[in-house]
C-alpha cells in the first residue's frame, strides 16, 4: 500500500486524480485524500466529543460565576469590597448556618454508611454472579438494574408503600420520614452501582489463580480470602466511591421516603430543594457548589486508586 | 502414579467419553493434542476443578473422583502461571505451607530452598509484575511444589516462552523430576518439549487418548 502511494507523484493535479477515481476503481486514493478524510475523521470526533465536555465545564464554570458576581454585587457597596467578598461569601454564610452543617454531616454520614453497607452487599453479589453459573442467572441481573433504571421517584414511592406490610411496618415508625430511611433511600440505588462494579471487577481476575489455591490446599473462602479478595482491592474502592458518589446525589426517593424535615432528615441535596423553594437561590447555588467540591475530591480519590479501567 | 479409569466430562458444550490414562510413579506423561480437542478438561479433572460424569480417578492407591482440590494434593502450573498479582514470590510459594498451618521459620527455609533450586532466590520479595516469562513459570513452579507433592500438573507450562528459556526450562523440569521423583502430566503442543521430557506420551484424537511410542513419534 504505502509502496504504492509512494511512487505516486504526490503532487498530482486535483482533476487528474478526480478522473482516476472516476475511471479506475482498483487503485487506492491519493495520499492528500486520505490524509483529509482522516482529518475530518478525527475533527467531527473531536468537536462532538468536545461539544458534551464543554457543557460540563461550563456547568461547573456558570455556578462559580454566578457566585462571584453575587458576593461582588453585594460587596460593592461596602467601605472594603474585596474583604467583604471574602468574608461574607454566600458559601461562608451557607457554612455558617446551623442547619446547612447539620445537613452536611448528615450527607457525611450516610452517604459512607450506605457506601459501606453497598460494598457489603455487592462483594458477595458479584462474586456470585461472576463465577457460578446457576438457573434465573440472566433473570437476576435484570433485577439488579432495575434500581438503576427506575425513575429516583418510584424507588422512594416503592419503599414508602414497601413499609407499610409487615414485617417492615413493625419498623416503620423508626424509620419512615427518620434518619435511617436517608440512609436505606440512598443504599437502594447506590448499591446496585456497586454490584455492577464488582461484577466488573471479579470477571476480570483470572479464574485460574483461585484454581490455583484450590490445588495448593485452600478450601473456597481461603482462596476468596488469600487471593480473590486482595486482587479485587482496586475495585471494591471504585465501588465504594461511586455508591458514596451516587448517595450523595440521591434526592427524589429521599424526598418521597425520608422526608425533608430541617435539622432531621435534610442532606446536601435536599438542601438545595428547600433553599430554591423558598427563593435562596444563591444560597442553592452555594450548597450545590459544596456538594460539587465533595463529589471531585470523591472522584480524584477513585482516579488515584486506578478506577480509570473499572468502566463504570 | 495417576489412572484416569474411563471418565465422561462435560465442559459446556464440549464432552469428553470414555477416556483412560495411566502414568506410572515417578513417570513424566506429556500428553499432546490440538487446541480445542479437551486436554485442558482432562487436566481439571484430575486436579479437581471440574467434576466427572463417569468412571474414576485415582492418584498413588487412593481415589479422588469426588474429592476437592484442596484435599488431592497436586501441584498445578496453568499456562501463564496465574500468579497472584498481590503477593511477592515468596508470600506465593510459601502460601500452601501458610495453609497447613506450617511454623513460619520452616515456611522460610523451605521457599529459599525450592528458590535456590529454581534459580529466583534473586526474586523472592519482588511481586510478580515486571518478572519476565520464564521467570513467572520458575515462581509458579516453585509455588506448585512448595508442598512436596506426589503428583505435578503442567499445563502448556512453556507455550508462551522463547526458545532459549523454553529450552533452560526443559533442564529445569528434568532435573526438578530427578531430584524429586514427583509424578508428572505434562500438556503441550511442542513436540520437541514432548520427546525432551516425556518417558510416556500420549495423544488426545477425536476423544480419544492413544499412547504413542516415543521413538515414533515425528
Amino acid at each position: 500500500m504505502s509502496g504504492m502511494a509512494a511512487s505516486r507523484p504526490a503532487q498530482a493535479p486535483e482533476a487528474e486524480a478526480g478522473a482516476e477515481c472516476q475511471g479506475d476503481l482498483g487503485r487506492p486514493r491519493t495520499p492528500r485524500a486520505i490524509a483529509l478524510s482522516d482529518a475530518a475523521f478525527f475533527t467531527v470526533l473531536g468537536v462532538i466529543g468536545g461539544v458534551y465536555v464543554l457543557l460540563i465545564l461550563a456547568l461547573l464554570a456558570a455556578d462559580a460565576a454566578y457566585m462571584v458576581r453575587q458576593t461582588f454585587r453585594a460587596a460593592a457597596d461596602t467601605p472594603q469590597p474585596w474583604l467583604t467578598a471574602l468574608t461574607a461569601n454566600p458559601i461562608l454564610t451557607a457554612l455558617a448556618d446551623r442547619k446547612i452543617q447539620y445537613s452536611i454531616w448528615l450527607s457525611m454520614i450516610s452517604c459512607s454508611l450506605s457506601a459501606i453497607l453497598s460494598v457489603l452487599v455487592a462483594v458477595p453479589l458479584g462474586y456470585l454472579m461472576a463465577r457460578q453459573r446457576f438457573f434465573g442467572q440472566r433473570l437476576l441481573d435484570a433485577i439488579l438494574d432495575i434500581p438503576i433504571v427506575l425513575p429516583p421517584l418510584v424507588v422512594g414511592l416503592s419503599l414508602l408503600i414497601l413499609f407499610q406490610f409487615p414485617p417492615f411496618s413493625w419498623l416503620a415508625r423508626d424509620i419512615v420520614y427518620q434518619i435511617p430511611a436517608v440512609i436505606l433511600a440512598q443504599f437502594s440505588v447506590a448499591c446496585a452501582f456497586a454490584v455492577r462494579t464488582m461484577k466488573h471487577t471479579f470477571d476480570h481476575i483470572d479464574p485460574r489463580c483461585e484454581n490455583v489455591a484450590l490445588s495448593l490446599g485452600c478450601s473456597r473462602v481461603q482462596a476468596f480470602g488469600w487471593v480473590v479478595l486482595p486482587e479485587a482491592a482496586r475495585g471494591m474502592m471504585t465501588a465504594l466511591t461511586l455508591a458514596w458518589a451516587r448517595s450523595l446525589g440521591e434526592f427524589g426517593p429521599l424526598l418521597v421516603f425520608a422526608g425533608a424535615t430541617r435539622m432531621k432528615t435534610e442532606v446536601l441535596s435536599t438542601s438545595v430543594f428547600l433553599e430554591l423553594n423558598v427563593g435562596h437561590l444563591e444560597a442553592a447555588v452555594a450548597v450545590s457548589l459544596i456538594m460539587v467540591v465533595s463529589a471531585v475530591i470523591v472522584l480524584i480519590v477513585a482516579r488515584l486508586w486506578g478506577a480509570r479501567d473499572m468502566g463504570l | 502414579m495417576i489412572i484416569v479409569d474411563a471418565i465422561s466430562v462435560q465442559a459446556g458444550e464440549f464432552r469428553l467419553d470414555d477416556v483412560s490414562l495411566r502414568v506410572p510413579t515417578g513417570g513424566y506423561a506429556v500428553l499432546m493434542g490440538k487446541t480445542g480437542c479437551g486436554k485442558t478438561t482432562i487436566l481439571e479433572s484430575i486436579i479437581g476443578l471440574r467434576s466427572v460424569a463417569r468412571g474414576r480417578i485415582w492418584l498413588h492407591d487412593r481415589e479422588v473422583t469426588h474429592l476437592k482440590p484442596a484435599v488431592r494434593g497436586i501441584g498445578y502450573v496453568p499456562q501463564d502461571g496465574a500468579l497472584f498479582s498481590k503477593m511477592t514470590v515468596e508470600e506465593q510459594m510459601g502460601l500452601a505451607l501458610v495453609i497447613r498451618r506450617v511454623p513460619a521459620a520452616a515456611i522460610r527455609g523451605r521457599v529459599r530452598e525450592l528458590a535456590e533450586l529454581l534459580g529466583i532466590a534473586h526474586l523472592l520479595h519482588r511481586k510478580p509484575r515486571g518478572l519476565s516469562g520464564g521467570e513467572r513459570q520458575r515462581v509458579a513452579l516453585g509455588r506448585a511444589l512448595s508442598f512436596r507433592p506426589r503428583v505435578l500438573c503442567l499445563d502448556e507450562p512453556l507455550s508462551a516462552l522463547d526458545d532459549e528459556t523454553r529450552r533452560q526450562m526443559c533442564d529445569l523440569l528434568a532435573g526438578i523430576r530427578v531430584k524429586t521423583g514427583v509424578t508428572t502430566l505434562h500438556i503441550t503442543h511442542n513436540l520437541v518439549e514432548a520427546q525432551v521430557l516425556a518417558d510416556c506420551l500420549f495423544r488426545l484424537e477425536n476423544g480419544r487418548i492413544e499412547m504413542v511410542d516415543l521413538a515414533e513419534a515425528t
